[in-house]
């Protein structure tokens, strides 16, 4: 349990719910207690109305450690983030959220599936189930056993319907032409006109969640580091942020740097590979070729420096699990000078490409007010004008270390298209590579890593600002400091319903460039 | 535009690496293997049947210019049905059990099947669960495995040749 002399009682938006701030040095964090179904959903209401977001849902069988299952609720407000519990009763209802956001409805929909929680009138299609596995049977109550004797079916999925002279529909997927994760894409057309996309989902889900249940803390985070390969950075800190703020532990500040180097080096290697394959999609293959000989480079020195290519199980609770030496730090300050005279050369490139800029421009455009109906975070969304990222200063927002002090400027960009997603790309790339510089010249000396005591019933949340955008994980241990809950969220559970919108000004053929300009995860959001 | 194409020249010319004599030896007498065995273009259709997306990123790099798979006689196809093999990442989820047994049967004869990936290979770190049915052999027939969490490019190269030379 936390002292009671940390903490400090914050209220919001002048509604009654207290929050207490989260102990710890990782992003800023409040907790609290809903008074029930009513005060969830004005709450929801008041952070909408102040132009805040939906930041991740989930649900969880708590009946062990406090008596009941719980909906927990991440807003995404000026200060930080505001971490709503709620107390459910045995009937398990739970009023919906989709109304006041729309992000809302697919998390709740996962909730169902696993753990059964009833949204009053909310959408009931099963999201994450598809057969595997009986409708009244959910993975993550602890008493539930197996399955027993339940054969994997083939089930529909209740598409909405779109009617009128000449409109068919296109069933795209689950498994694509290319090397892509799994999933379901059905449009609506009328001859090549998009008149709704609709995806379908679960494809990749394996269980991740019920999968931490039980083990150490430590254990953990090999799991997190695996529940979207591309962000395994981002995935790794946010447990481990999670997990320290559980125990009471603090990374020392040597780890933080490290971590960030990493987590930097992790949004560089994303973007290079993305802006190559962008290239390739508009017909530039010579973009594809440059940008991912820049990628191998770098993904090279990451096996050299770190021992694994895409740096998996290298954070860890706690801190890193290795340190980097001087010469190694003037290697990746090396890197990053030759990485971006080339990324500063392509660039001129592909800005004066005619017919690359001709795909790009007003194809796919996400417009602002619709990136923050749908509670979009990250790259997605500063792309089309929401300036938010977790690792810089804003009003009433400080940066936890080691961003504080390195003075991050986000990237942006108010056209939403792809070519505006591209662009901030570059722009990322270039701000990457100058923290990079700065992180491995004044990294601080000392310790990489710090001792975890176990914590009974200990509860933490970990925000990371990951390249795609913001990665959140929760953290609830039980009476023995086991891992009794874990939900990982991945920004994609937001910018997939925007993917929807923002195809339907264009034709399918625009729509392979218009979905890998976001480039989400399937994995991250599958769980 | 003359300045731009005068620009791409001069960064194509640049930086169109070769691979280390070592390595471009290796891959021609690999590549003699195919054209062997095969008489044309291997192609592999990649199915991620439940995957991380880690072995993905790595699969995408075997068309980087260092590795150039294409440059070797190997293709990716689109279709199961133009595949001389399989290349499956992840243990497959029970969501995706049937979508693999029906690409599975679309391809042509001999099936070859490569299991990448320690998920692949053995169910990993997923395991056997409510949602995962496992490695790839619990669903169709495997005929070589490249473990590695995500095996390399050159880990996946080395395995892919392996296969076709069985
Ligand atoms: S083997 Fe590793 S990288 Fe590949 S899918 Fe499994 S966890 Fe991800």
């Amino acid at each position: 349990m936390r002292p009671k002399t940390a903490a400090r009682v914050m209220k919001f938006f002048d509604e009654p719910v207290e929050f207490e701030k989260q102990p710890g040095i990782g992003a800023p964090v409040w907790r609290g207690r809903a008074g029930g179904g009513a005060a969830l959903q004005a709450f929801a209401a008041a952070v909408r109305a102040a132009g805040g977001r939906l930041a991740a849902l989930w649900g969880s069988d708590e009946r062990p450690t406090a008596g009941c299952f719980r909906l927990h609720a991440v807003f995404g407000i000026e200060a930080g983030h505001a971490w709503l519990a709620l107390d459910l009763p045995p009937d398990l209802f739970c009023p919906d959220l989709s109304g006041i956001f729309p992000a809302a409805n697919r998390m709740q929909r996962a909730a169902r599936d696993l753990v059964g929680i009833d949204f009053e009138g909310a959408d009931r299609r099963p999201w994450l189930r598809h057969g595997g596995w009986p409708a009244d049977w959910h993975p993550l109550r602890h008493d539930i056993g197996e399955p027993a004797g339940f054969a994997n079916q083939v089930t529909d999925y209740d598409f909405v319907r779109v009617g009128g002279e000449g409109a068919h529909e296109v069933p795209v997927g689950p498994i694509h032409a290319g090397t892509i994760e799994p999933g379901h894409f059905r449009f609506s057309v009328v001859g090549e006109r998009v008149l709704r996309l609709e995806q379908r989902f679960g494809y990749a889900h394996k269980g991740i969640e019920r999968l931490f249940a039980g083990r150490a803390p430590a254990e953990g985070a090999r799991l997190a580091g695996r529940v979207c390969g591309d962000s395994t950075c981002a995935y790794a800190w946010a447990y481990a942020d999670a997990v320290e703020a559980a125990c009471g532990a603090s990374p020392p500040p040597r780890a933080l740097g490290l971590r960030a180097l990493m987590l930097e080096r992790e949004r560089v290697a994303n973007h290079l590979g993305d802006l190559g394959a962008r290239g390739n999609d508009a017909s530039l293959a010579f973009g594809l070729a440059q940008f991912s000989r820049l990628r191998e480079d770098w993904l090279r020195l990451n096996a050299r420096l770190f021992g694994h290519r895409l740096l998996m199980d290298c954070i860890v609770p706690g801190g890193a699990a290795l340190d980097l030496d001087a010469s190694a730090l003037s290697l990746i300050v090396e890197q990053c000078e030759a990485v971006g005279r080339e990324v500063r050369a392509l660039r001129r490139i592909y800005d004066e490409h005619a017919g690359l800029q001709d795909r790009f421009l007003t194809t796919g455009v996400l417009d602002m007010a619709l990136a923050r109906e749908l509670s979009l975070s990250g790259l997605a969304a500063r792309a089309s004008g929401l300036i938010l990222d977790g690792r810089a200063h804003r009003q009433g927002y400080t940066p936890p270390p080691p961003w504080a002090t390195l003075g991050v400027r986000p990237a942006s960009d108010e056209r939403g298209d792809v070519a505006a997603r591209a662009a901030v790309r570059f722009a990322e790339v270039a701000e990457s590579l100058r923290l990079l510089r700065e992180l491995a010249v004044g990294l601080p000396a000392g310790d990489v890593r710090a001792g975890l005591a176990p914590a009974a019933a200990g509860a933490g949340l970990g925000v990371v600002e990951g390249w795609r955008g913001e990665v959140i994980v929760g953290v609830a241990l039980d009476a023995e400091g086991r891992l009794a809950r874990v939900h990982p969220h991945d920004p994609s559970w937001q910018a997939w319903p925007a993917l929807e919108r923002a195809v339907l000004n264009d034709i399918i053929p625009d729509f392979p460039l218009i979905n890998k300009s976001f480039n989400l995860s399937y994995s991250g959001a599958d769980l | 535009m003359i300045p731009v194409i005068r620009r791409i020249l001069r960064a194509g010319i640049v930086s169109e690496p070769r691979p280390e004599p070592a390595e471009a030896v290796e891959l021609d007498r690999l590549q003699g293997e195919i054209r062997r065995i095969l008489g044309r273009a291997l192609a592999i259709r990649q199915v991620d049947a439940g995957s991380c997306n880690g072995c993905e990123l790595e699969i995408h790099a075997l068309n980087n210019p260092y590795v150039n798979l294409e440059g070797y006689g190997i293709r990716f196809v689109a279709s199961p049905r133009h595949a001389d093999m399989l290349l499956i990442t992840g243990p497959v989820t029970k969501n995706m059990e049937h979508a693999l047994k029906t690409a599975w049967e679309c391809m042509p004869d001999p099936k070859l099947v490569v299991a990448a990936g320690d998920c692949a290979c053995s169910g990993g770190i997923f395991g056997e669960s409510y949602a995962s049915c496992g490695a790839v052999e619990r669903v169709i027939p495997v005929d070589a495995r490249i473990p590695g969490c995500p095996p390399t490019p050159r880990q996946l190269l080395a395995g892919i040749l392996a296969a076709i030379g069985r």
